[in-house]
C-alpha cells in the first residue's frame, strides 16, 4: 500500500494545478505577438481594456521579439490573435500567408495603432555633442543599431538614414555611400530594438538609434541618457491587426485602440497618438510639446514608394542594398 | 531495450536533422554552407575551439600535475573550484564574464564583444575536462618508473618525455576530445558576449539565429557541417589515441 503513496502524491501534485489551469482558461485568451519594445505600454493598454465591458474576462498571452522574426514565427504557426508589429512590411508578410486580410491597411487609421519617430539616445550631458545625422559619421563615434534583417526598428533606422541623406541634397549613390559610412561606425547590431537598447544602456557605444518611444520607456524605467530627435527624421507607423482566425474580442481590442482613452495612454507613455486631437487635452500639454520636434518624412513618400518597394530595394536577402553594406562592414547578413 | 533508448534519444533526432537539412535540395544546402556568414561562423568556431583545446592540453596537464604531485595550503579548495564550470549553468557563466569584461568592468578590461571574450568563455567552460582526465592517470602512475629513469642518468626533461608523457598522453587526448566537443557546440556562455557582428558570431549562434528566423533548413544544413566536422575530428583523435596506446596491445 505504501509503495503507491509516493507516486500517487506526485500524480496529484501534477494534475491538480493542471486542472485548475484548465478551469481558468474558460474565458477568452488572446495571443498577442508584438515587436520587441512595447511591453510596458501594452501592459497599461491591456489593463485599460480589461476594465471595460468588452474586455471583461479576456486574458492575454504576450510575446515580444524582433518584428521580422515575429512575423516569420506567426507564418510558421505560432498561435496569434493580435499582431502588433513595428512596420507594415511584416504585416504584409502575414497577409501574404493568408492569415490577415490583404486590405488591412484600408482599416481605421490605415491599420496603425500609434506612431513614433527615429531618434538618437546619447549619454547624459551629450559629451560628443551629437545633434544631427551628420554627427553620427564623425570618426570615433560608436553607434548601436539593431540588425536590420530580423528587426523592424532597424529597418526604420536604415531608411531614415538614407532619407535624410537624400533630403540634404545627396544623390542616390552618395546617400547609399553615406549609409555605408554610418555602418562603419556601428559597433553592435543586436537582433532586436530592445536588445540594442539593453546593450546601449549596459554601456556599449556612444549613441543608440532607436524609436523615440523606446527612449521614453527606458527613461521611465530609470535608465540614464538624453533623447535627441534629429531634423529631419522618419515617421514610424506601428500597425496592429487582428488575425482572421481570432475571436471577436481581438477585433474589439483593436477598435478600442483608437478610442481617446487608449490613445491618451499611448501619448503618456512616449508614443505619438494617431488620433492627434487627444493631444489637445490639457493634461497632455507637456507631451504635446515633447512631440513637436520638426519635419518628418514617411514610408509612403515618393522617395521610398511604400514598404514592399523599400524592402525589395534595401532588405531583400539576396540583392538588397543592406546586404552589400553589411558585407562591406563585416555585419550580419541575415 | 537499451537499443530502443539509444534509438529514441540519439539516432532519431540525428536522422531528423539530416532529413531537414536536405529539404531544399543539395544546391541550396551548398549555397547556405558556403555563404560568407556561415563560413565566417564556422571558421571562428573551429579556430577558437582549437586554440582553447591547445591551452587546455598544456595548462590542464600542468594543473593536474601540480594537484597530484604537489602539496600546498588550499589544495582541496583549488580541487573543488575546478569543478565549478561543470556546476555553473552556461548562461550564468556568460553573465559573469560579461560583468567582468563588459563596458562596466571592475578590472578595466573591456574585452566583451570581442573574439578574446569568446576564447575566454570557452576556456572557462572547458577547464575541468583535461584536468579531470589526466589526474587519475597521474595518480596511478608508478613513481618508481621515474625514479628508475633518474637513477639511470636521465634528465628531468627526458624522464618527462620518455616515461611520463607516453603514459598520460591518452588521458590528455581524451580530455582534449571532450573539451573540443564542448567548445564546438557552446552557446550559453557566448550568446551574451556577442554584439551581432560577424566578428563574434560562432556557428552555434548562427544556427540559433537561423532558427529564430524560421529558416530551419538553413540551420540544419550548417548544423550538419558542424556535426560532420566534429565527427571527423573525434575519429582522428580516437585514431591518435589508438596509435599512442599501441604498446599496451603489443
Amino acid at each position: 500500500m505504501r509503495r503507491f503513496l509516493f507516486p500517487a502524491l506526485i500524480i496529484t501534485a501534477v494534475l491538480v494545478p493542471a486542472g485548475a489551469a484548465q478551469a481558468r482558461r474558460a474565458g477568452t485568451n488572446l495571443n498577442l505577438v508584438a515587436f520587441s519594445t512595447p511591453k510596458a505600454v501594452m501592459g497599461k493598454l491591456i489593463a485599460s481594456f480589461q476594465s471595460k465591458p468588452a474586455g471583461q474576462g479576456v486574458t492575454f498571452s504576450q510575446s515580444y521579439g524582433p518584428s521580422g522574426s515575429q512575423a516569420k514565427a506567426i507564418v510558421a504557426g505560432q498561435p496569434a490573435d493580435i499582431a502588433f508589429l513595428s512596420n507594415g512590411l511584416d504585416i504584409n508578410t502575414i497577409a501574404n500567408a493568408g492569415l490577415v486580410s490583404k486590405n488591412w491597411a484600408n482599416g481605421p487609421q490605415d491599420g496603425i495603432a500609434a506612431n513614433s519617430v527615429v531618434a538618437f539616445v546619447v549619454r547624459p550631458g551629450n559629451p560628443l555633442h551629437i545633434h544631427s545625422w551628420s554627427d553620427l559619421v564623425k570618426p570615433g563615434v560608436k553607434v548601436v543599431t539593431p540588425d536590420p534583417f530580423p528587426s523592424g526598428g532597424a529597418k526604420w533606422n536604415v531608411l531614415a538614414a538614407y532619407g535624410q541623406a537624400r533630403k540634404s541634397g545627396m544623390s542616390n549613390k552618395k546617400a547609399i555611400a553615406w549609409v555605408t559610412k554610418l555602418f562603419k561606425n556601428v559597433v553592435a547590431q543586436p537582433t532586436s530594438a530592445s536588445a540594442a537598447a539593453s546593450a546601449f544602456f549596459g554601456g556599449e557605444g556612444d549613441v543608440l538609434i532607436t524609436y523615440e518611444s523606446e527612449a521614453y520607456t527606458a527613461f521611465a524605467a530609470g535608465k540614464q541618457g538624453k533623447l535627441i530627435v534629429p531634423k529631419p527624421t522618419m515617421l514610424i507607423q506601428l500597425p496592429m491587426v487582428a488575425l482572421k482566425s481570432a475571436p471577436p474580442a481581438a477585433a474589439a481590442f483593436i477598435k478600442f485602440i483608437h478610442s481617446p482613452v487608449q490613445q491618451k495612454i499611448f501619448a503618456r507613455n512616449g508614443y505619438r497618438p494617431v488620433i492627434k486631437s487627444v493631444l489637445k487635452d490639457p493634461s497632455l500639454a507637456t507631451w504635446k510639446h515633447k512631440y513637436n520636434t520638426g519635419p518628418t518624412f514617411r514610408i509612403r513618400d515618393k522617395l521610398f514608394g511604400g514598404w514592399n518597394k523599400a524592402n525589395t530595394v534595401w532588405f531583400d536577402p539576396a540583392h538588397g542594398r543592406m546586404l552589400q553594406i553589411e558585407q562591406a562592414v563585416g555585419g550580419p547578413t541575415s | 531495450m537499451i537499443s530502443t533508448y539509444l534509438l529514441i534519444i540519439v539516432v532519431l533526432p540525428l536522422a531528423a536533422l539530416l532529413w531537414e537539412s536536405k529539404k531544399n535540395g543539395a544546391h541550396s544546402f551548398w549555397q547556405v554552407v558556403t555563404s560568407p556568414e556561415a563560413l565566417s561562423a564556422l571558421k571562428l568556431t573551429f579556430g577558437a575551439s582549437f586554440i582553447v583545446v591547445l591551452i587546455n592540453a598544456v595548462l590542464g596537464t600542468i594543473t593536474a600535475w601540480v594537484l597530484v604531485r604537489d602539496d600546498f595550503r588550499g589544495k582541496s579548495m583549488v580541487n573543488a573550484v575546478i569543478d565549478l564550470p561543470f556546476a555553473l549553468p552556461t548562461i550564468v557563466a556568460g553573465v559573469t564574464l560579461l560583468a567582468l569584461y563588459g563596458p562596466r568592468s571592475p578590472v578595466g578590461l573591456h574585452l566583451a564583444y570581442t573574439r578574446a571574450a569568446i576564447v575566454l568563455a570557452l576556456c572557462f567552460v572547458t577547464l575541468p575536462f583535461v584536468i579531470r582526465t589526466v589526474q587519475p592517470v597521474l595518480i596511478e602512475l608508478d613513481v618508481e618508473m621515474e625514479e628508475a629513469a633518474r637513477s639511470l642518468g636521465a634528465s628531468q626533461f627526458t624522464v618527462f618525455r620518455r616515461v611520463v608523457l607516453p603514459n598520460i598522453l591518452p588521458g590528455i587526448l581524451s580530455g582534449s576530445v571532450l573539451a573540443l566537443a564542448r567548445a564546438l557546440g557552446e552557446i550559453g556562455s557566448i550568446v551574451v558576449l556577442t554584439n551581432g557582428l560577424l566578428s563574434t558570431e560562432v556557428a552555434s549562434l548562427f544556427i540559433y539565429n537561423q532558427v529564430q528566423d524560421a529558416e530551419t533548413t538553413n540551420a540544419a544544413a550548417v548544423a550538419m557541417v558542424l556535426l560532420g566536422a566534429a565527427f571527423i575530428l573525434l575519429l582522428a583523435v580516437g585514431a591518435l589515441r589508438y596509435f599512442v596506446t599501441r604498446h599496451e596491445r603489443a
